[in-house]
């Protein structure tokens, strides 16, 4: 399923990186410390985090996640949308906390 | 005429938001050179952690990047303070960075751990009060 139908489907908020909503999701993860997600985040997965923060953008660009899921209505910073947009980085919001966020995506993508 | 192609960066100490253009940059070169997904990604992984500790730890530093066909080779170098203890440092959980870098998401102790699981062979060359070499290699063949 891709980024786009897990927003639509879901509620979540389009924030960033539009060039790539159509990328699919194959898992989902969650933490908030940058160096575990770098070792430990699944390539193609949705990362749920609170983290709205350029470094974060950098983190996902790198581990080749397939979107950033901000739960909790946590913020997306002017400077890290700038960098979700110019390196086309799926980023979405979610009023739900962390757990509930994934736990959703989960059951959606039939994880 | 060589194969080896040499990229060299300047990590600014302390600035967070520009850590990262070193290890995008050789991502993207890696992607465009055909090699293998999961190679690109070791080496983004242990060239992003070492940015991060150069600008956390080092007060900046410099990376020299090596890519041939065969491997990619990294020297990460910095004049801070300089490892007391490599053996603690390389201990999962093992931190000494301050709350503003924790603040950030950073600071878990996780990073010179990952620079190892990420990279086929590493190095680290430390003297108190001098600074820190970190060497790595990935095989990409």
């Amino acid at each position: 399923m891709t980024v786009k139908e897990v927003a639509d489907r879901l509620g979540f908020t389009l924030l960033a990186g539009e060039e790539s909503y159509e990328r699919e999701v194959e898992s989902v993860y969650c933490c908030d410390l940058l160096s575990f997600v770098m070792g430990r985040a699944p390539a193609d997965s949705a990362w749920v985090t609170v983290m709205g923060n350029v470094n974060a953008m950098a983190v996902s660009t790198l581990a080749d996640t397939a979107c950033i899921v901000l739960a909790e209505g946590a913020a997306l910073d002017a400077q890290a949308k700038e960098k979700a947009d110019q390196n086309g980085i799926a980023v979405l919001g979610s009023r739900q906390p962390v757990y509930e966020t994934a736990r959703a995506i989960d059951r959606l993508i039939g994880g | 005429m060589s194969d080896t192609i040499r990229l060299e960066y300047e990590v600014p100490g302390d600035d967070f938001t520009r850590a990262g253009e070193a290890s995008s940059d050789v991502k993207r070169l890696l992607k465009k050179l055909g090699v293998a997904p999961g190679a690109v990604r070791r080496v983004a992984i242990a060239l992003y952690e070492g940015e991060i500790n150069l600008a956390i730890h080092g007060g900046g530093g410099q990376i020299v990047v090596e890519v041939s066909p065969e491997e990619v080779s990294m020297v990460l170098s910095d004049q801070g303070p300089g490892i007391p203890n490599i053996e603690l440092a390389m201990q999962e959980g093992w931190s000494t960075a301050p709350d503003s870098v924790r603040n950030l998401g950073f600071g878990a102790g996780m990073g010179l751990p990952n620079m190892k699981r990420n990279a086929d062979e590493m190095t680290i060359e430390s003297e108190v009060g001098v600074g820190t070499t970190v060497r790595m290699t990935v095989r990409v063949a």
